[in-house]
């Protein structure tokens, strides 16, 4: 096992070694929220702050609990809680932050480098909880140790990503996550949502979901947000509906032991409809359990974890 | 005070001058230039003081045609004061300063308490760009006869686009009447919004906003159809892109009153700068790519580029030490333009004469300062003495600017100015043995 990091930024850079240091480490720890006291003591007299600067319930609370599974004292704070609604600079808030000691501050935020320039400027641990359109790094990683466990592998699968690619952090984390574990990456959606030279990432494009189902023994959806029309990316919901939403019946082209995932929250009856939602494809809600073992061996490895050593 | 400066390389484009000189300064103007003659007891008439100028390059004094000194209204990132020390500091005796001060530079008023301001600080001369429409808002036309009394040499919207194409026709024309060239910040800001770097791979990984070269190419072809009809000389500001380059080349070569500019970062740097969301390669337009800076490069040895620019764009830690979405666009560059101009020498792209003309013969031209930008008998004794050699290393902490953001801090770069001199006075110096 190794994993020397202090911060975890972004999925960029993470050789596989490390994910599979992390995807391991979820597995094992997975097993404490199944058990009647879900507490551990491992991470006791440690400090994580959630700033969370843009909504969030999932990733939020999903760190949250992690952390005090395994004992850590956790403090949150979101965008309109913070003195950044006073005018404060988010380095500001940082370094007030940093001046209480926290260990990890996990930080989620509308724009895209925010998770960077913080660990530039104060000492403890920062983990990319979102940033703006960049990265997710948590969520790829959820993502990964669901497919792993659901598929049994990641090298060699076919994995689409159907929907706003250009928007999504959640894109470009799963991409530089599955490239880096061996899998091969098709992005679909209406040509206004994929990202020039998104190529030179190493995937394959498709503009028709249709290539993209047949071929898949994954399909990620992606969220689709409504403001995306008035940016004139596409016409109308109900046009996307018709033409990149996932329905029963396209669903029938597909694999037969494919998986559907999804970052949430769903748009039902956007981007899928709800029988694929609720549907025997669907992995939906292993993901968010998952997300949960994810960030408990996160908070571990960035915190206590020593080589070869498992405290708990 | 009467000087004699030695024996330097002295290289003038305008008149074609690259030879060994010895230049006589006397109240102010040059009084003679003759060849140098190394003889070592020959020093010249006794009352004139000796800068020695042996194995130095001796230019005209370097003109910017694009700096930002943000006074009025933005003293906390420079000052008349300190961004002509600044200049001075880089080799340069005069500058050209945008209008987006506040209040913007629209009126005689603003013009005059810039020149003002200038003529107290004594230091590099300062020529006022006046703005094209009020408040730079692109709307009206400002007063172009009273802003032309006032001093200004040229007018701009520059940092706001002139976005209504019959506005930009209408100063295109009216601007003839007072002979004011227009420098046009070309970009079209429906396409570039909310774009905060260039649109490649790199915007693309990094999940920013990308600005195509289309945005400011669509906006330079337009503004060279309004040249067409007016034939008001018309100055490209900050070009960035390998199209922007084609398209000025063949404007001229359709023989329309065109020139360009470019500046230091844009042959220098491309936007994988940006890599690790660095703001101080945040700039406006963008870092491009290996091609633009290759094609960039051959727009000036080729003369397509007529000038290079600092585009000296002073901000605060307040602007840069920010979410890079929220950060200020520029750099500064009044102190590392020659060195970078200079290292294009050094790599073989230009020749030195061809890298001095960017920055003396090609802005005087564009402005139309006559007697500036070239070393002539009786002409003012404007001149900077540099060394082309000298190797040194970018630190921003050393600059004399107010501000420090830039991209080059640590780079190791070879020549530098070494003295300034303004109509016979020294107002920067570094040989030493000037002075007892």
């Amino acid at each position: 096992m190794t994993f020397n990091r202090h911060h975890l930024l972004g999925m960029e850079g993470l050789t596989q070694e490390e994910i599979e240091t992390i995807l391991t480490s979820a597995e094992s720890l997975k097993e404490i929220s199944f058990r009647d006291i879900k507490k551990v003591p491992t991470l006791r007299g440690k400090t994580v702050v959630n700033f969370f600067h843009e909504p969030s319930t999932r990733t939020r609370t999903s760190f949250e609990i992690a952390a005090k599974r395994l004992s850590a004292d956790t403090v949150s704070l979101s965008a309109n809680t913070s003195s950044l609604v006073k005018g404060e600079t988010l380095v500001d808030t940082a370094r007030n932050l940093e001046a209480m000691n926290p260990d990890v501050i996990v930080i989620r935020h509308s724009m895209a480098g925010a998770p960077h320039l913080l660990s530039r400027i104060v000492k403890p641990s920062i983990i990319n909880a979102g940033d703006g359109m960049h990265e997710h790094p948590t969520q790829a990683l959820l993502d990964l140790l669901t497919i792993r466990e659901k598929k049994g592998r990641i090298a060699g699968l076919q994995v689409a990503i159907v929907g706003d690619i250009a928007h999504s952090r959640v894109a470009r984390s799963n991409i530089l996550g599955l490239k880096t574990m061996g899998a091969h990456v098709m992005v679909a959606g209406p040509p206004t949502m994929i990202p020039p030279f998104i190529e030179s990432m190493g995937v394959s494009v498709t503009y028709h979901l249709q290539e993209a189902v047949v071929w898949a023994d994954v399909i990620m959806m992606l969220r689709v947000q409504l403001e995306r029309q008035k940016q004139m990316l596409f016409p109308s919901l109900r046009e996307y509906s018709r033409f990149f939403g996932l329905n029963m019946k396209i669903m029938n082209k597909a694999k037969r032991d494919v998986i559907i995932m999804h970052p949430g929250p769903i748009n039902r009856g956007v981007e899928i409809d709800p029988e694929v939602a609720d549907g025997p494809f669907s992995v939906i809600l292993d993901q968010v359990t998952n997300g949960v073992a994810i960030r408990m061996a996160l908070l571990y490895l960035l915190l206590g974890g020593k080589k070869g050593e498992m405290a708990y | 005070m009467k000087w004699l400066i030695r024996g330097g390389r002295v290289i003038d484009p305008q008149n074609q001058m690259d030879d060994l000189m010895d230049i006589y300064i006397h109240q102010g103007k040059i009084l003679d230039l003759q060849p140098y003659t190394p003889k070592r007891g020959l020093k010249g008439p006794s009352d004139f003081r000796v800068i020695p100028a042996e194995g130095l390059l001796v230019t005209p004094g370097l003109i910017d045609i694009h700096t930002h000194l943000r006074e009025p209204g933005f003293e906390y990132k420079e000052t008349i004061l300190t961004g002509t020390q600044a200049a001075v500091a880089g080799g340069f005796t005069a500058v050209a300063c945008m209008a987006n001060t506040l209040p913007v530079n629209d009126t005689q008023s603003v013009t005059e308490y810039i020149l003002n301001k200038a003529r107290d600080a004594r230091l590099a001369r300062v020529f006022p760009v006046g703005a094209i429409s009020v408040g730079l808002k692109g709307e009206t036309l400002a007063e172009y006869g009273d802003l032309k009394t006032a001093g200004v040499v040229a007018l701009s919207d520059d940092g706001n686009p002139v976005i209504n194409s019959q506005l930009m026709r209408r100063a295109m024309e009216y601007a003839r009447a007072f002979d004011l060239p227009i420098i046009s910040h070309c970009e079209d800001l429906s396409l570039s919004r909310p774009g905060v770097m260039n649109e490649g791979p790199i915007s693309t990984r990094l999940g920013l906003h990308g600005i195509p070269s289309a945005a400011e190419e669509i906006m330079i072809f337009r503004d060279i159809q309004l040249c067409q009809i007016t034939e008001t000389p018309l100055h490209i500001a900050h070009v960035s892109t390998a199209g922007s380059v084609q398209l000025i080349r063949d404007a001229k070569k359709k023989g329309l009153p065109v020139s360009a500019e470019t500046a230091p970062h844009y042959f220098s740097l491309t936007e994988e700068a940006v890599i690790g969301f660095d703001t101080q390669a945040k700039i406006n337009p963008p870092l491009r790519t290996k091609n633009d800076l290759l094609a960039i490069q051959k727009g000036l040895k080729d003369g397509t580029i007529d000038v290079i620019a600092s585009d000296h764009a002073p901000h605060s830690p307040l602007e840069k030490e920010v979410e890079f979405d929220l950060a200020s666009t520029g750099i500064v560059g009044l102190e590392t333009t020659l060195p970078l101009t200079l290292n294009l020498v050094h790599r073989g792209i230009l020749t030195l004469p061809q890298a001095i003309a960017k920055l003396t013969q090609g802005p005087a031209q564009v402005l139309k300062l006559n007697g500036l930008g070239r070393l002539e008998i009786s002409g003012p004794a404007n001149l900077t003495i540099i060394d082309p050699e000298l190797e040194f290393q970018v630190d921003i902490h050393s600059f004399a600017s107010k501000s420090k953001n830039s991209p080059f801090h640590g780079w190791k770069l070879k020549g530098k100015a070494l003295l300034t001199m303004i109509e016979g006075r020294i107002v920067f110096n570094q040989i030493i043995p000037v002075f007892e």
